[in-house]
């Protein structure tokens, strides 16, 4: 069957002087807001950054000079920086993992329905709330040789007193459990948001599949939060890679280094020694690790997923 | 294939009873049908027999083996569930293959075994892709091919064309009926859609209230419905009911409607409760336009379905019948007509809506 449709003669209605539908350059206008606080607050500080890393600036005369790549040769023969970078990497290793591990251990035994749950699950994102300050503080009396919690605690067990914050083994590990006590509370609630999207009819499909209860975390469960699994890796990542309160309240960087953080040495660089190309340039370079970093988990995790 | 016995099974929610002291044999390979609206329990029936439920007290058998208190996997059941629960990470293949590696079957074992589903319901194609890459129907055939793999002692369905277009669930159903002649296994079939256990089931358990209404054949249960909630609830459209005053002639139930016409039926009057009010139960195709008919009334409205046409009628009473009619109906709205009650085919009901009829011998 055809239909033949008869020509019609439409009259327009009389248009509005510069109203129409359609491309235009003034629809632009819209995001000017947006674009002006984007490069203002971010593009031009990056950029401005990048500059700054490439002078020799002098806050105290306010004098640059330009020194091209001069700042980066020698972050790169600084045993100190090095170290750091060392040091934020151990604690990026240290911690990450311990955020997955433990926040989906914590999100698999809390998701329940009762008041049990409800109340744990609130008891364990609390701490995130606390600024670092108070953690640290809370922590430092924790570590307290002797008169500590957990010194005691060991001394109930016939083991001597550690002297977590002033030892160089144990300084980085002390300041990663306290880490992850303050925030673990956040992945936690993302893996439980995660775990509430799966399907029940699934586990209940696994079950009379006579899939165990490790074969049903290892097959369904996991499987079925890939994509939170990646945002809490990369998002832990680019958080940890910029370790500061805790070190600075906890260590001051001490002991001899061995807990002092690239934010930490950048912070010092710059607003103790007034070195600001310097400090930008460890700057550019944590942005350049953590950028990597981010990008290797999130291609790995594509690659998995496909 | 394996027989399944429930015996005086009871399930509580909380202080909540949704089955009480329900008793139940399914026959090896038979298929059978839970009917029954939502909240009557027939899911949950369904899911205490899969092991998705536990249950308070009673038991459960298998082919003679008490399962009650095995874990679902252990059963030797399959179910395929209401929204299909594939899962969606895997590829089909997987997804069929994931129950028989679970209790370590051989590899070539279960590549024969997912081959020979997946032919049976011609979803060789989609091995390799993933369930989110089907379509409903397909999802649904996956579905039955998972439970199909385990060669399990009976089939259990939750619902399964309720999300499916009208015109691939009458597909389905042909296709289910067809996989149930082929395989003979045993099968519970939960549904809430009367013309899909009529269709598909050997027997129908009609459920309400969480209790069991009528287990029969689905002649039985449309033909001699054990009570109103059954008459109501299967046929379509649903039976009419009239209120009725009962008297006796030669031990017959001789019947008084409130229009003033009379019906003699083949009722046995001894069977009847004395002294209740009675109401009268009677499908559409047993009510025809009849010049000589003796309950007159007027069609308002007129249903054309093709090769019968059904008439709403409104009595001298005020109440209403749908009669059946030719295909050609001539009737319009507004006529007045006649009707006549074939009286064989026609139901008690009590107070308490238990149902009566004549005897098979004693009709006329």
């Amino acid at each position: 069957m055809t239909a033949t449709a008869a020509p019609a003669t439409v009259s327009r209605p009389a248009r509005t002087p510069g109203a129409h539908i359609g491309p235009d350059w003034r629809n632009g206008l819209f995001i000017v807001p947006f674009l002006i606080v984007y490069l203002g607050l971010l593009i031009y500080p990056l950029f401005w950054g990048m500059w700054i890393s490439l002078q020799q600036y002098d806050m105290f005369d306010q004098s640059a000079i330009f020194a091209g790549f001069a700042n980066f040769k020698r972050l790169m023969g600084d045993g100190i920086f090095l170290g750091t970078v060392r040091n934020t990497f151990l604690f990026v290793l240290m911690t990450v993992p311990a955020f997955v591990i433990i926040g989906l251990a914590l999100a698999l035994a809390l998701n329940r329905e009762g008041r049990t749950g409800a109340t744990l699950r609130a008891v364990f994102f609390g701490a995130s709330v606390l600024s670092v300050t108070i953690v640290t503080i809370i922590w430092k009396m924790m570590y307290l040789p002797g008169i500590g919690l957990i010194s005691r605690a060991l001394g109930v067990v016939g083991i001597a007193p550690i002297p977590f914050l002033t030892s160089q083994n144990m300084a980085l590990p002390a300041i990663a459990a306290t880490t992850v006590w303050w925030i673990i509370g956040l992945p936690m609630m993302l893996f439980l948001a995660a775990l509430q999207q799966i399907p029940g009819e699934l586990y209940e499909a696994a079950a009379l599949d006579s899939a165990g209860r490790w074969r049903t975390l290892w097959s369904i469960t996991l499987p079925s939060i890939t994509r939170t699994l990646v945002v809490v890796v990369i998002y832990e990542i680019v958080a940890q890679f910029q370790l500061f309160g805790q070190t600075l309240l906890l260590t001051q960087g001490g002991p001899n280094n061995s807990s002092r953080s690239i934010v930490l040495f950048i912070y010092e660089t710059g607003f103790r020694d007034w070195n600001l190309g310097y400090a930008a340039a460890a700057s550019e370079i944590l942005f350049l690790l953590m950028a990597v970093a981010a990008m290797v988990q999130y291609i790995a995790s594509r690659r998995r997923e496909a | 294939m394996s027989s399944i016995e429930i015996d005086r099974v009871s399930k509580r929610f909380g202080p909540v009873e949704v089955i009480s002291e329900l008793s139940l044999r399914i026959e090896s390979g038979e298929f059978i049908a839970f009917l029954g609206a939502s909240g009557c329990g027939k899911t949950t029936l369904l899911r205490m027999i899969a092991g998705l439920e536990t249950i308070n007290s009673g038991e459960i058998r298998i082919g003679g083996e008490r399962v009650d208190h095995l874990p679902p996997g252990a059963r030797g059941v399959a179910m395929v569930f209401q929204h299909y629960a594939l899962y969606p990470h895997m590829t089909i293949y997987d997804n069929m293959a994931f129950g028989l590696r679970n209790i370590g079957a051989a590899r070539p074992l279960i590549d024969q075994r997912v081959q020979q589903a997946a032919k049976i319901l011609e979803i060789e194609p989609l091995l390799a892709r993933k369930p989110g890459q089907l379509s409903g129907g397909q999802r649904q055939r996956v579905a039955i091919g998972r439970a199909l793999v385990k060669d399990p002692k009976a089939f259990l369905f939750d619902e399964p064309l309720s999300n499916l277009d009208a015109a691939l669930r009458v597909r389905t159903r042909v296709e289910l009926a067809r996989l149930h002649q082929q395989t003979r296994a045993t099968t519970i079939f939960v549904t809430h859609d009367q013309v899909e256990a009529m269709t598909l089931a050997g027997r129908i358990v009609v459920m309400n209230n969480r209790k069991i209404e009528q287990i029969g054949t689905p002649m039985e249960i449309y033909g001699r419905p054990a009570s109103e909630f059954v008459a109501r609830f299967v046929g379509s459209p649903a039976m009419n009911f009239l209120p009725v005053s009962v008297a006796g002639q030669g031990g017959r139930a001789l019947l008084a409607l409130a229009s003033g016409a009379q019906l003699q039926t083949n009722i046995a009057l001894e069977d009847l409760p004395s002294g209740e009010p009675m109401r009268l139960g009677i499908r559409a195709e047993a009510i025809r336009l009849d010049s000589e008919g003796s309950l007159p009334g007027k069609v308002e409205v007129v249903e054309r379905l093709g090769d019968r046409t059904h008439l709403h009628v409104r009595l001298a009473d005020d109440s209403t019948l749908i009669a059946e009619d030719v295909g050609h109906s001539r009737a319009a709205p507004g006529d007045s007509v006649n009707l006549r009650i074939d009286p064989d085919q026609a139901h008690l009901f009590d107070a308490q809506g238990r149902g009566y009829r004549a005897a098979a011998e004693a009709r006329s």
